[in-house]
């Protein structure tokens, strides 16, 4: 009897403490962040382009921005594509298809960020000769697509059938009762989902490195390479310099709290408040 | 089994015409299992037809293939056929027959919209777009499913706020709204407490005049309250198909009189 109740003890606190371990990774990454990116945190850094080293002063203005233009043409791209796959798997495939299509949304899901800004440099960058917006941008859909595929599908699964029945029962077509029923059902699932996965992509670096590439002025169209925040941080982190260093940490504070922000954008959006009534 | 269509027009000898569903030869299968058995029988117009019997006998099944929803269900296939109004309802556009076959079911399933849109739904799949027109057919359907008066200052709240008998009522309305000749009823106040079930049941007298109402139910008592016509169904078999009374007075065969005397089911 104590015997179990000590077992009981001792696996309660472990499991517990394990928990606490999770939630503490992030208050330490962000305390870090705050202590040594918050200095360099100023109305300059956001408002100026970079500054040349060992110069002070200069801020990431383009790279908040070109992350801004980024992120956009990235939805752009792979938010329709990946939901309409979504749907089709959904709602119209046949078994056989749907799972090869499936399979390979999840492998996709798998690749290395850094094979996808590959497979992005040889289909953009090599053709036009020269590193693009438009490249980066090709690069995150590719990661979104398969992450807008999955969420799409399995909240539009989600969609209880009784509810298509009604729609099929009263006559709508099944195309119909897709449109006017199941989507407006899963939509707000679909929209957390898809905010969630552009914020998982709007930290990736490594596919931007030989596509989007950097840029130390403004961005003027998506053929001109763009500066990001992860570019940024990346190559300011490696830099000799004292100053850069410091911005480079301040980049990743904007960045993160750029994340955490669509984060609960997405959790609010998805909060029973209110969600019944789509 | 026994032939019905002479019951029926002996029930009905005014009525003009024949029966509005006719089903011969119908059976059912779920993959390779077989879940209805050469059923054949005819629904007289504008009346009310009740299929009873114990839980997974069929009568739900049989229900949905006369207005072809286990098409919505993988891997069923249905054989025999079904007539409406003489016309083969398996070589019609499914969708065209839904309109004309309407259904409600067991459990209330308003779409996550108001009141109003709820309603206008399948006039709007099929095509209705100017406000007035649908307004008017709105209220029109609410007033036949006596929500009306419940629901007039709430159209545009959201149909999850209605209660329970108040869904279902609003489910009636929504397939009332496109002004269905038959209307398919699966269980529809087994969800319900009694005085909901009393408004549902006096609904269905309402809507005999425009509609032919088939009703499954495992409540005897519902069945014997509402139905000109009662068919009782066992492990997929139409075991018996006659006038209301005759069922639950002097049923033809031993099996009914088990199940309506409550020794099994």
């Amino acid at each position: 009897m104590t015997r179990r109740k000590i077992t009981n003890a001792v696996m309660f606190g472990l499991t517990g403490l394990c928990a606490l371990l999770t939630i503490s990774v992030l208050f330490f990454i962000l305390g870090y962040l705050v202590y040594y990116g918050g200095r360099s945190l100023s109305w300059d850094f956001f408002t100026q382009l970079p500054a040349p080293p060992n110069e002070p002063g200069g801020g990431m203005a383009n790279a908040i921005v070109g992350t801004g233009k980024l992120l956009l043409l990235t939805a752009l791209i792979g938010v329709p594509i990946g939901f309409a796959a979504g749907v089709y798997l959904a709602e119209f495939g046949g078994r056989t298809f749907s799972s090869i299509v499936r399979y390979t949304a999840d492998l996709l899901n798998g690749v290395p960020s850094i094979v996808i800004g590959i497979v992005a440099y040889a289909l953009v960058v090599v053709p036009m000769k020269r590193f693009s917006l438009l490249a980066g941008a090709v690069a995150l859909s590719i990661i979104v697509i398969p992450i807008t595929i999955r969420t799409t599908e399995q909240f539009l699964r989600a969609v209880p059938h009784s509810l298509r029945e009604a729609a099929l029962a009263l006559g709508a077509r099944k195309w119909q009762t897709v449109a006017t029923v199941v989507i407006p059902a899963a939509f707000r699932g679909v929209l957390t989902g898809t905010i969630l996965g552009m914020a998982r992509v709007a930290g990736e670096t490594a596919p931007l490195l030989f596509t989007s590439f950097s840029n130390q002025f403004w961005n003027r169209g998506l053929d001109e390479p763009a500066a990001t925040l992860p570019v940024m941080i990346f190559n300011y982190a490696i830099s000799p310099y004292e100053e850069w260093r410091r911005q480079a940490w301040a980049a990743a504070l904007v960045l993160l709290t750029l994340m955490l922000a669509a984060n609960l954008a997405a959790r609010l959006v998805l909060s029973p408040r209110g969600a019944r009534h789509g | 089994m026994v032939d019905n269509l002479e019951i029926v027009r002996e029930a009905r000898p005014h009525a003009a015409a024949g029966p509005k569903l006719v089903v011969s030869g119908l059976n059912f299968y779920y993959g390779d299992k077989q879940v209805l058995h050469d059923i054949s029988l005819a629904i007289p117009p504008n009346q009310i037809t009740a299929l009873i019997g114990p839980s997974g006998c069929g009568k739900s099944t049989f229900l949905r293939t006369l207005n072809r929803m286990h098409e919505t269900i993988r891997n069923t296939r249905a054989e025999g056929q079904v007539l409406l109004d003489g016309e083969d309802i398996m070589a019609m556009d499914v969708v065209q027959l839904r309109r004309r076959v309407g259904m409600v079911f067991q459990r209330s399933n308003p779409f996550p919209k108001s009141i109003f849109d709820n309603v206008a739904y399948g006039l709007r799949v099929n095509g209705w777009m100017r406000k007035r027109p649908l307004a008017e057919a709105v209220e029109h359907s609410l007033r036949r499913a006596a929500l009306w008066d419940e629901v007039k200052d709430l159209l545009h709240e959201s149909a999850y706020k209605l209660s329970g008998g108040q869904q279902q009522r609003l489910c009636i309305a929504r397939a009332l709204a496109v002004d269905p000749e038959v209307l398919l009823l699966d269980e529809p106040c087994s969800a319900l407490d009694p005085i909901a079930t009393a408004k549902i049941e006096e609904l269905m007298f309402s809507l005999k005049e425009t509609c032919t109402l088939v009703i499954v139910t495992h409540n005897m008592q519902q069945a014997a309250r509402v139905a000109e016509h009662t068919g009782f169904f066992l492990h997929g078999k139409l075991i018996e198909f006659n006038r209301t009374e005759v069922i639950f007075k002097r049923p033809r065969c031993k099996e009914t009189e088990d199940y309506i005397t409550g020794r099994f089911g």
